[in-house]
Parts: structure tokens; C-alpha cells; sequence
């Protein structure tokens, strides 16, 4: 149980790079784009290829995040130039995605149990440093072995790497150029009128995003220890889940604040899927339905729940009035009956 | 400073919805000139400035600013000379950008866009300075998202933001008309304070004739994408509400005069 939710954080952390970029399309520039369940294949395509033909892990990944920021690129100019609607310039490049993703894999799954992946990578290092043994030694000494990880090395590289992404998305916002693009999202009339270039700023936007879901699928990738053509399936909406959640639970009032939430969204997320996924009742095949369940959960509720409680506000109030009206007229029947009196 | 020449501009072109929206427009602004503009719904009054800001190109005719031939760049290159505030009050700021966010933005509509932060603490001690100028209490809320202000405060700030880089030219589309009386006023007020204090060479559109003669230097009526008549300085200075109207329905009705007979013949 508790060792599968660290899987859970690990998973979690991982998809968490894919759920800013969501967030920096979705939210920042007000553009749905379905190009992510391409895009995060792509990345573990490349990456997986690379990696068996003798690359650096790391530099593949870099590889792969570069070929989604082409593939987002493509997405943008089909909507800024191409004047074809959000959603379809998505589902567009998605659905042309599919077969590059294939060519580029040249079969449907390309598994790396043989190869060096970044964790394995890392994981040598991080043997030599022995922090692993450090917690491990700390968890018997309070008699929390059946508690203790296989290893912390991906909750500790991923937390570093994601903080170090998510400062970057922090950093590249408040400059002037990025107060360009989320103005862009924004108000495009008025940052046209400032001289923001709205369209190049849309096509940046996309390339980034999908560069950043395209590393997170790459990381995805050397994590399962196989590429997988389908892996991709229904990505967007679990990159909304997580920005839902974590709006919904930790708020998005400031920059800083609106990404870190996102963070932890997507950790939520992958807790939640990890606890549903252990009742017997579900299957591995029934994510896809949970996740939608979540979607919709997290976007209906909180709306309900202001109805809900307006309702009872109104209704409060028209008690008053109703009350207040009662002894008027219980008062104005008392005058009435001294008069005949 | 602006000059355009013989601009022609029809929506639906070969339609039965055809519409001449522009039909030769001639106009030339000096240097600091302050240009009111009057005139019916639907005489082009918006369209004008939206081919002046480069929202829309010509069909035919020639937009040159400052000496440069400007008829085709597009709007977001052209902004780096133009100032514009737009009738809505949601239009002209960003609403889930704080105040000194849009302000930091604003900054970046005369010069290239780095990647240094866009409110840096320098900046903001500028910022709040140029706020205590309009005098509205915002250099208070420098980080108050700007769509959590009133109409009113809100379309002061985007004047603000429009005027404070000194555009070679301020485009103003009935920025006054959404807001309550008061408001207006307040608007109007700093309109010709940030225009007095920039020397900024100004077109303005509005509906009222009392605000369209009390304010700027010369004055202009349209209609059916004409310029009908035209106010210098001295002409301006006796120019009454009854004339503008008068003049109006005597333009309109030779106008139409002129019609019937082309009808007729
Ligand atoms: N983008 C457009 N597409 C089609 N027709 C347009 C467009 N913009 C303006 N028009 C038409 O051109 C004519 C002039 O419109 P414009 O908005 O310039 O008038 P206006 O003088 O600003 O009027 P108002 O005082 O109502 O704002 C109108 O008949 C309008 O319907
Ligand atoms: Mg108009």
C-alpha cells in the first residue's frame, strides 16, 4: 500500500513537467491544445531510439523535448497562419503525430530493459552517494521497514528537476516577454495594440509546451523501461486533471503559487488513479474512465457547491423578509383590533 | 505627422451587404494637433482609426506616419508609434495581470521585448509615481489584478498606459462612452492632461458635440465615410452646438438633395 504510493509521487512527478505545459497552454494562453497526446509520444520515441542506437540518455531527452517544441511550432502556425480553430490545429497535429511517432519507433513499443536509461544513468551515482542507505538506516531505526522505498533516487532527481522547471516557467513569465505571452492569452486586442507579436507569442507558447510534454513522455519512457506508440491516449486530460485538481485544492492567485498547485495536482492525480486502481472492482483499463470521472468531478462540483450555497444564502435572506413581513402584519391586526375595541 | 490620402475602404465588396465604410478620406495631423471627431453611427468614424492603427489596410490609399509610408505594416509593428484606447473598458488592460503588470507591458510598446523582468523595483517606484499622477489612488494597488477595478478606474489606467510611452500619435474610439457621468468626466479631465503634458497628437472620437467642441484644437464631422466638414483652430472657437447640428442636417440634406436628382436625371 504505501510503497505503491511512492510509485505514485514518483509517476507523479514525472507527468508533473507535461501538467505545467498543459497549464501554460490551457490557462496562460487560453489555447486547448490536444496536440499534447502527440507530443508526449514523441518524446519517448525519440528518446527510446536515440538511447538504442548509443545516445547519452540525457541528451536524448533533450532530443526529444526539442522535436515537440517543433511539433507544438506546427500546431501554432496552423492556427495563426493556417486561421484553422484551436482544437482542430490540436487534433490535427495528433493525429499526424501518430504516424511520425510510429515512423520514428519503427514498431509499436520499443522496450529498454538492456539499455542505459537516464535513471540508470543516475542511479550509479546515486548508489556512491549513499542517501539512499542514509533514509534507509533512519526508517529501521524508527522500525519502518515495510515502509521504505526500493530507493528514493526518483523522487529526489525528479524533485530537483521538476523545481528547476518550474522556477524557469516562474522566471520566464515575469519577464518582458513573458508578460507579453500571457497577455497574449489574455487580451490579444490589447497586446497587439502594445506591439506584442500575438501570433509569434502563440506559436512560442505552443513549441514550449509541447517541448516540456515532450521531455515529460521522454521521462515517462526511460521510467517504464519501454516506448509505447499509445502511451499518448488521453494525455490532455490528464494533464487538466492535474491543473484542475491542484487549482481547485491549492489556488492559483499568483504566478508562483498557480504552478507549484499544478505540481501537486499531478501528483494528486496519480494518487488518486494509484488508490482507485487497488480496488478490486477496477481494472489497468479502467484509468481512462476514472480520469474523466475526476474531470468532470472537479469542474462540476465546485460550481455546485457555489450554487448550493448562494441558494442557502437566498434562501437565509428571504426568510428574513418573510419573518419581518409576519410581525408587520401580526402588529398592523393588533392596531386593527384596539381600534374596534 | 500623419497624413492620409484618398483612403477607401467597402466591406463585402460585390455583395448586396456592400458597404463603404471609407470613400477618399483626406486628412493630414500636424504635430500636436488634437483632432475631434464627430459624426453619425456607421459613418466610419471607428474604421478610420482602426486603418490608421493598421487593424484593417486600405483597399486603396496611402496611411504615412512621420514621413514613413505606413499603409501596410502590420498593427502590432505599427503599435510602436500609437497609443490606443478602445470604448469597452475590458478592452484596453489585461484583466488577470496586476496593474503593474500591465504597466511593465505597456512599457514594452516602444521598444523590443527582452528577457529581463518586466517589474523590477526600479520600475515600480516608476510606476507608482506615474499612478500618483492621475491622482485615482492605484499607486496603491500595484498589485491588484487589474480585472478587480471599476470601468472607470480601469479605463484610466489604459489611458495611462496608452499616453505614458509618448506615442507619436493617440487614437482615441469614444473612450468616455461606457462610464457614468462622473466617471466620464474624470476620464475626459485626464485625457486632456495627459495630453497637454505629452503634446501628444490626438484623433478623438465621440458622440457628445459639447465634449467634441470644448476639447482640442480642431474638430471634424463624418458621414457615410466622408469628411463633411471641417473646423480649424479659429473656426473652432465660435462653434456652438446648434451650428455643428445645423451644419450637419444642411450638409446631410444637400446631400441628399443631390441624390434624388442623380435619381431623378
Ligand atoms: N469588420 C467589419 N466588417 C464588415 N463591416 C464593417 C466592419 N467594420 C465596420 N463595418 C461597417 O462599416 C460601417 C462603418 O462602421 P464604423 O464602425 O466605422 O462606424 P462608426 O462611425 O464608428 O459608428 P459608431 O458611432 O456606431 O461607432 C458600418 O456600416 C459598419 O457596419
Ligand atoms: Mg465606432
Amino acid at each position: 500500500m504505501v510503497t505503491s504510493l511512492y510509485g505514485a509521487v514518483e509517476q507523479g512527478l514525472i507527468y508533473a513537467i507535461m501538467a505545467l505545459g498543459v497549464y501554460l497552454t490551457f490557462r496562460i494562453l487560453d489555447f486547448p491544445d490536444l496536440t499534447v497526446d502527440g507530443s508526449f509520444v514523441t518524446g519517448g520515441a525519440v528518446s527510446a531510439v536515440m538511447i538504442v542506437n548509443g545516445y547519452d540518455p540525457f541528451v536524448s531527452i533533450l532530443a526529444g523535448g526539442l522535436i515537440g517544441f517543433f511539433a507544438g511550432c506546427v500546431t501554432g502556425i496552423l492556427h495563426t497562419h493556417g486561421k484553422i480553430n484551436p482544437l482542430l490545429s490540436g487534433i490535427i497535429m495528433m493525429i499526424a503525430l501518430y504516424s511520425i511517432n510510429l515512423r520514428i519507433m519503427g514498431k509499436p513499443t520499443i522496450p529498454l530493459l538492456n539499455e542505459t536509461t537516464w535513471f540508470k544513468q543516475i542511479g550509479t551515482w546515486w548508489e556512491q552517494s549513499g542517501i539512499d542507505a542514509a533514509i534507509f538506516s533512519l526508517f529501521s531505526s524508527m522500525g519502518m521497514e515495510e515502509y521504505m522505498p526500493k530507493t528514493f533516487l526518483v523522487i529526489f532527481s525528479m524533485m530537483l528537476l521538476v523545481m528547476i522547471i518550474k522556477k524557469m516557467m516562474d522566471w520566464l513569465l515575469a519577464t518582458e516577454a513573458g508578460l507579453a505571452l500571457r497577455a497574449t492569452g489574455d487580451n490579444d486586442r490589447m497586446a497587439k495594440s502594445f506591439s506584442a507579436n500575438t501570433k509569434g507569442y502563440i506559436i512560442i507558447g505552443l513549441g514550449i509546451s509541447n517541448g516540456m510534454v515532450a521531455v515529460s513522455g521522454a521521462m515517462i519512457t526511460h521510467y517504464n523501461g519501454f516506448a509505447d506508440i499509445n502511451l499518448g491516449i488521453g494525455m490532455i486530460i490528464v494533464g487538466l486533471a492535474s491543473v484542475i485538481i491542484g487549482e481547485g485544492l491549492f489556488g492559483k492567485d499568483k504566478m508562483a503559487r498557480a504552478t507549484l498547485a499544478v505540481i501537486l495536482g499531478a501528483i494528486i492525480y496519480r494518487i488518486i488513479i494509484s488508490l482507485a486502481l487497488r480496488m478490486d472492482f477496477f481494472d489497468a483499463s479502467d484509468m481512462k474512465l476514472i480520469t474523466a470521472v475526476i474531470v468532470v468531478g472537479a469542474l462540476v462540483i465546485p460550481v455546485w457547491w457555489r450554487q448550493f450555497r448562494d441558494r442557502k444564502k437566498r434562501m437565509a435572506r428571504k426568510k428574513e423578509i418573510d419573518a419581518q413581513e409576519q410581525t408587520h402584519t401580526e402588529g398592523a391586526s393588533q392596531i386593527a383590533t384596539t381600534e374596534a375595541d | 505627422m500623419l497624413q492620409l490620402k484618398q483612403i477607401e475602404k467597402v466591406f463585402y465588396e460585390g455583395t448586396p451587404d456592400e458597404k463603404r465604410a471609407l470613400q477618399g478620406i483626406d486628412l493630414k495631423l500636424n504635430e500636436g494637433d488634437f483632432v475631434t471627431v464627430i459624426g453619425s453611427n456607421g459613418a466610419g468614424k471607428s474604421t478610420l482609426l482602426n486603418v490608421i492603427a493598421g487593424v484593417i489596410f486600405p483597399d486603396f490609399g496611402k496611411v504615412t506616419i512621420d514621413n514613413q509610408d505606413a499603409t501596410f505594416i502590420p498593427e502590432h509593428r505599427r503599435a510602436q508609434w500609437i497609443g490606443r484606447v478602445f470604448q469597452d473598458p475590458m478592452a484596453g488592460t489585461a484583466p488577470h495581470m496586476t496593474i503593474e503588470e500591465n504597466l511593465a507591458l505597456a512599457l514594452g510598446r516602444t521598444k523590443k521585448r527582452s528577457l529581463l523582468p518586466g517589474v523590477s523595483s526600479k520600475r515600480k517606484k516608476e510606476f507608482r509615481e506615474i499612478l500618483s499622477s492621475i491622482d485615482i489612488g492605484l499607486e496603491n494597488r500595484l498589485t491588484t489584478k487589474v480585472g478587480l477595478l471599476s470601468g472607470g478606474e480601469r479605463q484610466a489606467l489604459s489611458l495611462l498606459m496608452a499616453t505614458f510611452t509618448k506615442p507619436k500619435i493617440l487614437l482615441l474610439d469614444e473612450h468616455t462612452a461606457a462610464l457614468d457621468p462622473s466617471r466620464a468626466e474624470l476620464v475626459t479631465r485626464l485625457t486632456k492632461e495627459l495630453v497637454e503634458r505629452h503634446q501628444l497628437t490626438t484623433l478623438m472620437v465621440t458622440h457628445q458635440m459639447d465634449q467634441a467642441i470644448e476639447l482640442g484644437n480642431r474638430l471634424m464631422m463624418m458621414d457615410a465615410g466622408q469628411i463633411i466638414f471641417e473646423a480649424n483652430e479659429e473656426d473652432k472657437k465660435d462653434l456652438t452646438v446648434e451650428h455643428l447640428i445645423a451644419k450637419f442636417q444642411e450638409i446631410r440634406g444637400k446631400k441628399m438633395a443631390n441624390d434624388r436628382s442623380l435619381l431623378t436625371v
